[in-house]
């Protein structure tokens, strides 16, 4: 099997993950409304497995892909916990907008 | 330009442009249409690099289980309508400039450090395998054994804290 990265190059792939992350903190930035915060916390931990990816396949190795599998697992927990603490949220608020958690404000 | 490389453009146009319309899609329910549309590209990508096993993986994982966990909590608390409030007009210009800034430094450090140019080593041994990671993952002296143990009790964890969580509260009085 041939290096695929012989035909497309890591330095392709580093671009690509780095716009990815960026897109990933300006969505934590620019949006109110806490799911979306999420999808970007997302988009960014993708970002990071993609890279993680690319490099493994640059080095032969497959100790890259499982870490990809730990990634993987830490972004499922995560995602529960976090939509479990939103559900609460919302349920004593009434909004997911992360403007009106302000409770904590001295 | 081999069609290979074709390829990876459209995958990653498709890719950053889902990611962006997730962000940018005022409906939240649209938001994780997009989102899972990523996820379906990035999973070409994986595709790409023949690592068949973390795609499907990465498939069930983000596309079938924490997207599904999305839609439910959007349906839960009713949010399918386009009432949010934009923030101050200071706040998102500071978000935009932070995107512009640390998408082009980041950028172009990786482009004036020239990375990887020229060859790449292929040893031409099976890495990627279902049967190569298991070995990786579950090997006794260099495995990943500890790790693998510590994620159950990290999910098992995450489990309780969610049903913890999300149980509803008695009044106290």
């Amino acid at each position: 099997m041939e290096n695929i990265l012989n035909q497309i190059g890591i330095e392709n792939y580093i671009f690509l993950s780095v716009l990815l992350f960026c897109i990933g903190v300006f969505g934590v930035l620019y949006r109110r409304n806490a799911i979306i915060v999420f999808m970007s916390i997302e988009i960014m931990l993708n970002a990071v497995n993609l890279l993680f990816v690319a490099f493994s396949t640059y080095w032969q190795d497959a100790k890259g892909e499982v870490f990809v599998f730990f990634s993987m697992a830490v972004a499922a927990a995560e995602v529960a916990v976090g939509l479990a603490i939103l559900v609460a949220v919302f349920r004593n608020i009434g909004s997911v907008d992360i403007s009106n958690l302000k409770n904590l404000k001295g | 330009m081999s069609p290979i490389l074709i390829i990876f453009y459209v995958l990653a146009a498709i890719t950053l442009a889902t990611a962006f319309l997730t962000i940018y899609s005022k409906n939240p329910i649209h938001s994780a249409i997009y989102l899972v549309l990523c996820f379906f590209s990035i999973a070409g990508h994986y595709l790409l690099f023949n690592a068949q096993f973390l795609a499907i993986v990465h498939v069930i994982v983000y596309s079938g289980a924490i997207m599904i966990l999305f839609l439910f909590t959007i349906m839960l608390m009713n949010l399918n309508k386009e009432d949010e409030v934009h923030k101050p007009r200071i706040t998102r210009l500071g978000a935009i400039t932070t995107f512009i800034l640390l998408s082009t430094a980041l950028v172009l450090i990786f482009m004036y450090s020239k990375p990887f140019v020229g060859d790449y080593p292929t040893t031409g041994e099976d890495f990627q395998s279902i049967k190569k990671l298991g070995t990786v993952l579950l090997d006794d002296k260099e495995g990943f054994m500890v790790p693998f143990e510590f994620a159950s009790i990290l999910l098992l964890v995450a489990m309780i804290g969610a049903v913890l969580l999300s149980k509803k509260e008695k009044p106290t009085k």
